[in-house]
């Protein structure tokens, strides 16, 4: 652990932060500045050096590698821009860009109205619905493994469950090669990771409708408005923060989606699953080509970082307080 | 669309229904009553839906390989049997146990000390170290994880640690710390300035302050946190795909995802090991509900 006087590199913008900082602040000090100083060396200083290490740093090498050629062993080589204008004309990879919206878009399409609708429904004040909540947290335990692989046992063609189902209860549509038809994979993926993501964001919903004050509805019932009516004038603006945050999550972690595909499809059949994250790690660690990975990750990390900011901003999300209204 | 205007005059519609409202009133009740029961049809056919795929793993697991492909799947009868169970802890299973609980344990402790420590720091120093920092970390949280897998993976290979769970280890403690600190700040933020400062008058230095009045008082925002980045890092697949190559370094998820490579056709076996994986989170669950849903949630609902 570094103390305050073998570290002199530190105590340079320590030292102009402090010129700076308006009165007040240091007036409110009883303790010398030495000591506060030590403090936050040894306070701040490891949480900065691994988060810098580990998640800054490897920023910076993604977009600087994404100009390299590099195989993993051999040396870098410098190759300017040619692996962007190689991606530009990939049609694998833009094809693994549109699937990786198409998921993205359809699961939101999938899980918001789901998601919401039960977890209004679990904040009911019956009690069966209490004891419905607490069973609908069961996939959140899983790991995305064992959601795979429990899901690959079910949907297998001759002897999964499902198939089991169809068999017996002659409904053929349900014996089906669910993963491995071009034409059901991906819709399949959809509804897994729904299976998956569903509960949490029944969750939030869940908690975002207990905080609604019940005097809102009580008002709007005295005026006589329909249930109906209550959902879209009072519950549904009350709910716009757990929605931003929820849609935030869920498109941010649908568009980097990669346990389930990499361990179910592997992008397949054909390329029909496969989304720019699995398309990113083949680039890496099949083809060992980690300049162009890296084009593919910079790619990914940006659509992420737009997405997000973009959802917060589009949906006048930053005043915190707004979330209150109503509230005396 | 049709309903916006009539919404508009909202606060009138009280007055006016005021005349006709014992029928209503009837009318309203049985629609309640329906719309109850619809919901709750709705509601369990979601938990079906939920609880088949797991009910069908447990009675799986149950099975031998031969009465799998034979029995009701969706039935216990045929013959049921434990010996999957041991099977599949024998062939390694424990092993990748034992991983995940180090990494796991590792990283949460790791993670709630440097975060909280770091959200004190902030909080005793000048909103414009704050501010700096608070956006450096805002920054890291957007930029998801996957797409650093290809640099996070030359790092730990540069300084020797392929394969460890050392590796394992530190990129899911700084993958955690953005939102850690960010939760613990805006709890630690409402501590009241005075408790701090009286205990500064005292003379207490800011170690003090933070070992007998931060940590206490903070309890239980670093048990949400802990659930939190305990299940993430439990469940995590991708960071130890990419980090670690060995069997005897694998953790759980990536354990299961061997054996499958191994058991392809022993389905059996399969469930059995993904349902000893999640023994432990089953029992953290029940043991400790309210506080696992905080964790859950708490990171949306900061």
């Amino acid at each position: 652990m570094p103390t305050v006087t073998d570290t002199p590199t530190l105590s340079g913008p320590d030292v102009a932060l402090a010129k700076r900082s308006p009165r007040p602040h240091q007036a409110n000090r009883p303790v010398g500045r030495g000591a506060y100083r030590s403090a936050d060396l040894v306070g701040l200083l490891p949480t900065l050096v691994l988060y810098g290490a580990l998640i800054l740093v490897p920023i910076v090498i993604a977009v600087v590698l994404s100009f390299y050629n590099w195989n993993g062993v051999g040396a870098l080589k410098f190759v300017g821009a040619s692996n962007w204008s190689r991606f530009f004309s990939d049609s694998i990879a833009l094809h693994s860009l549109e699937v990786t919206f198409l998921l993205a878009g359809v699961s939101w399409v999938v899980q918001t109205p789901l998601s919401m609708a039960l977890g209004l429904f679990v904040a009911g004040r019956q009690r069966y619905r209490a004891v419905y909540a607490a069973l609908y947290l069961l996939p959140l335990l899983l790991s995305t493994t064992g959601i795979a692989l429990m899901w690959q046992a079910l949907l297998d063609p001759s002897f999964g469950g499902i198939a089991w189902l169809g068999t017996h209860l002659h409904l053929s549509f349900l014996v089906q090669n669910w993963l491995g038809g071009s034409s059901t994979a991906l819709w399949t993926i959809v509804a897994l990771i729904a299976w998956q993501f569903v509960p949490f964001h029944t969750l939030l919903y869940q908690m975002g409708r207990r905080q609604i004050p019940q005097v809102l509805y009580e008002a709007a019932a005295l005026d006589g408005v329909t249930p109906l009516k209550q959902f879209f004038y009072v519950t549904l603006p009350q709910l716009r923060y757990t929605i931003v945050v929820s849609s935030t999550l869920m498109i941010v972690g649908s568009l980097t989606y990669f346990d389930i595909i990499y361990i179910l499809t592997n992008g397949g059949p054909g390329d029909t699953t496969r989304v720019l994250s699995l398309d990113m790690y083949q680039a890496a660690f099949q083809n060992t080509t980690f300049g162009y990975a890296s084009v593919l990750a910079v790619v990914l990390g940006v659509i992420g970082i737009v997405v997000a900011l973009g959802l917060v901003r589009l949906t006048g999300f930053g005043s915190m307080s707004s979330q209150r209204e109503g509230v005396a | 669309m049709s309903t916006a205007p009539q919404a508009v005059a909202l606060p009138a519609a009280g007055i006016e229904d005021a005349p006709a409202r014992r029928r209503p009133r009837l009318g309203h009740r049985a629609k309640r009553r329906l719309s109850g029961t619809v919901a709750f049809v709705l509601g369990t056919i979601w938990l079906i839906i939920v609880l088949a795929p797991i009910y069908f793993m447990v009675l799986s697991s149950l099975r031998t390989q031969g009465t799998y492909v034979t029995a009701n799947p969706w039935v216990p009868t045929g013959g049921l049997t434990g010996s999957e169970y041991s099977t599949v802890f024998h062939a390694g299973l424990g092993g990748y146990f034992v991983n995940s609980v180090i990494v796991t344990v590792a990283c949460v402790l790791i993670t709630l000390a440097l975060s909280l420590a770091a959200s004190f720091r902030i909080i005793r120093r000048t909103s414009r170290l704050s501010g700096a920092v608070m956006r450096l970390l805002v920054f890291g949280l957007a930029v998801p994880i996957q797409a650093l897998i290809v640099p996070l993976y030359i790092i730990i290979d540069k300084i020797g640690l392929y394969d460890t769970l050392s590796a394992l280890v530190l990129t899911m403690s700084a993958a955690a710390i953005p939102v850690s600190v960010l939760i613990m700040l805006s709890f630690v933020r409402d501590i009241p300035r005075e408790l701090i400062d009286a205990m500064s008058v005292d003379g207490a230095g800011e170690w003090r302050i933070f070992a007998s009045l931060i940590v206490p008082l903070s309890r239980p925002v670093l048990a949400t946190v802990a659930i939190y980045n305990g299940l993430n890092v439990w469940n995590n697949f991708l960071l130890p795909l990419v980090l670690t190559q060995s069997n005897s370094n694998a953790v759980l998820p990536l354990g299961l995802f061997k054996f499958q490579g191994e058991y392809g056709i022993d389905v059996p076996a399969i469930m059995a090991a993904v349902l000893l994986s999640v023994i432990p989170l089953v029992i953290l669950y029940i043991a400790m509900r309210r506080q696992f849903v905080r964790g859950l949630s708490g990171v949306a609902m900061r």
